[in-house]
């Protein structure tokens, strides 16, 4: 019971910046406005159920989902070599990796739109070969080349930790009882690094569905993730109703995807989000 | 005399230019009870990971019923291990966990079925088959760790510490299913071990190390009773260790007093270390003793007192069952057979 007080500001501060916002969010979703007075309506959650959004939704998921494996594809290796025993300059590769993360977000992703152009570095090297120039920006490659380029991290780091932290020994015991390293591999070291796995996938998941400056700066500005919808529904339409529908939705999609992940995810050894 | 199984020859292992084993040669019989004792960082460990194929020694041979075995990888040795930390495989339950070398072997279902029952019951943990390792208390996850490894019939079954995280009592009751299973089992059990009580309660046969350097290789009684430096005499149970001069065959003077003792073949006034178990000194309430002291401080440890006695030139420790109480004046008396005469260790 003692030095209870010392969570107030902690309180305090998530009421304003976490509870207060979403209410207000909520709000918005269920309320809609007529002749300056608001009025209880589920119409937006029902606007949002129309083929052209859930379409939106759709490919928001199904490109996450690509890039999430793309990110996992990559990612693991990278964390097994990382976490392995003979790397002896382990922290300066995993500073090397970490580094462009110290990068605006921004800044590296317009970094790819030079590379990427139609008169940018790719092309002007292929036209060497007397090849191209190809259009590589503006579609869906371009858009889970950024999705995973931004977010490869979030899955190498939680699958290393995991890795790094199985005991040696456990190897050895292994090793000591006729395993080669691929049954080592496939009995032992996979299955004890699945927690890092989940909580990579969600780490890289939850951005990418949600992600509007990707889709924008990649995609081009007719490009439309969900997140791009959200923001446009805020900022360009003025619909701050429909914009907190989908927003909720999308909140309840995350949960439900946390929750299936966090299932597996049960010794919570990730070095997850939670 | 049984025949060796394992041979150590003038085994020397270095890390990055420290020298851990300092020319090893150990022979180790069949279905003998070995155990390696000395303080951490002796070269102990490192010793039965070169004879489980962890290491690989930077020089000599190891020789197994037979045959060099220098470069043989762990899984292909006839050699299984129970770790320190048991790591056990916590993703598994109980019966994967041991089945685990089985399966590896391509053993059919039903056979390793058997040996599971079998081996559970020897480590007196059946029916605990799809128990989850987390659900097992430290005691169990080491019987587990040890029917995973027994259930390979290995020839030998090496122990690096396998007691360590365990309360007394339960180190107590599995020392002594230790060495039942291995009479049971009639296998070669190498063990490491800092504990000196361990190693006398288990052992057929006693390695001291110290420095990567063997000490003493003997019965557990050998190497209480003849201890063959000071080192060993102060690492098993504990010593007076006091420095005298032998002074003729069966003479020793220290603390400005001549002794009878037993020991002969010195040199005349060569330095020597005289090692003295507490419990063979004898306390007399007169000070008519060889010896005579203060007691300085009495401490009660169940059997015995344990006195810490002040003479002119030493402080005594004394087992008596005898109490005297702190700053009574006490006659010692030692018997010529109870002072064990050592020479001195160069390079202290």
């Amino acid at each position: 019971m003692k030095k209870k007080w010392l969570s107030y500001p902690y309180i305090l501060w998530m009421g304003i910046f976490v509870v207060v916002p979403l209410i207000l969010v909520f709000f918005f979703s269920i309320t809609t406005s007529s002749d300056g007075t608001l009025v209880f309506s589920l119409e937006h959650y029902r606007r949002f159920m129309e083929p052209l959004y859930l379409k939106v939704l759709l490919k928001s998921i199904s490109l996450a989902g690509v890039s999430t494996i793309i990110c996992l594809i990559l990612g693991y290796p990278v964390a097994l070599i990382l976490a392995g025993r003979q790397m002896n300059k382990k922290s300066f590769l995993l500073f090397l990796f970490v580094l462009p993360m110290w990068m605006n977000f921004l800044l590296r992703t317009y970094a790819w739109m030079t590379l990427l152009e139609k008169n940018g570095f790719i092309n002007t090297i292929l036209s060497l070969f007397g090849l191209g120039p190809f259009q590589l920006l503006y579609n869906d490659a371009a858009v889970i080349l950024g999705m995973v380029y931004n977010f490869l991290p979030f899955m190498v780091l939680p699958i290393y930790s995991v890795l790094r932290k199985i005991d040696h020994s456990i190897i050895e015991a292994a090793e000591d009882l006729g395993a080669n390293q691929i049954i080592i591999f496939k009995k032992i070291i996979f299955p004890l690094s699945l927690p890092g796995v989940f909580s990579g996938i969600s780490m890289v998941f939850m951005p990418a569905v949600t992600t509007f400056v990707i889709s924008r700066l990649l995609g081009g500005g007719q490009y439309m993730l969900i997140g791009n919808l959200i923001e446009r529904q805020f900022l360009l339409a003025g619909d701050w109703n429909f914009g907190s529908a989908i927003s909720i939705v999308m909140m309840i999609i995350i949960l439900i995807s946390m929750g299936v992940t966090s299932k597996y995810d049960k010794e919570h050894e990730g070095g997850g989000l939670w | 005399m049984a025949k060796n199984i394992i041979e150590l020859v003038d085994i020397s292992k270095t890390y990055d230019s420290t020298e851990v084993l300092k020319g090893i040669n150990l022979y180790i019989k069949k279905n003998e009870f070995l155990t390696l004792l000395g303080p951490s960082g002796c070269g102990k460990t490192t010793t039965l990971r070169i004879i489980g194929g962890f290491e690989f020694p930077t020089r000599g041979k190891i020789i197994f019923e037979g045959k060099n075995i220098n470069s043989l990888p762990p899984y292909k040795r006839k050699v299984n291990t129970v770790f320190q930390k048991y790591a056990l495989f916590s993703h598994m339950n109980v019966e994967e966990n041991i089945a685990f070398g089985l399966k590896i072997k391509k053993v059919n279902e039903k056979t390793i079925q058997e040996k599971i029952h079998k081996i559970l019951k020897l480590v007196n943990l059946e029916g605990y088959e799809k128990r989850s390792i987390d659900s097992l208390s430290g005691g169990q996850q080491q019987r587990i760790a040890i029917a995973r490894a027994l259930v390979n019939e290995p020839d030998v079954l090496l122990l690096d510490e396998p007691l360590g995280a365990l309360d007394l009592k339960l180190r107590q009751d599995m020392q002594v299913e230790l060495k039942r299973m291995q009479k049971q089992l009639g296998i070669t059990f190498i063990y490491v071990t800092h504990d000196q009580e361990e190693a006398l309660t288990m052992s057929d046969t006693i390695v001291v190390m110290k420095d990567g350097i063997i000490q003493q290789i003997g019965t557990p009684e050998d190497i209480y009773n003849e201890p063959k430096n000071a080192f060993v005499a102060d690492f098993i149970g504990e010593s007076n260790i006091i420095s005298g001069i032998m002074k003729q065959d069966c003479l020793v003077e220290f603390s400005k007093t001549a002794f009878q003792c037993v020991d002969k073949g010195f040199a005349l006034n060569q330095p020597v270390d005289v090692v003295i178990r507490p419990e063979d000194i004898e306390v007399s309430s007169n000070e008519q003793g060889m010896l005579s002291g203060i007691v300085q401080s009495t401490t009660f440890k169940g059997v015995h007192y344990e006195m810490i006695i002040k003479t002119d030139s030493f402080e005594w420790m004394v087992h008596s069952t005898a109490m005297y109480p702190p700053k009574s004046a006490v006659g010692i008396n030692i018997a010529p057979h109870n002072i064990h005469i050592m020479k001195k260790v160069v390079n202290q």
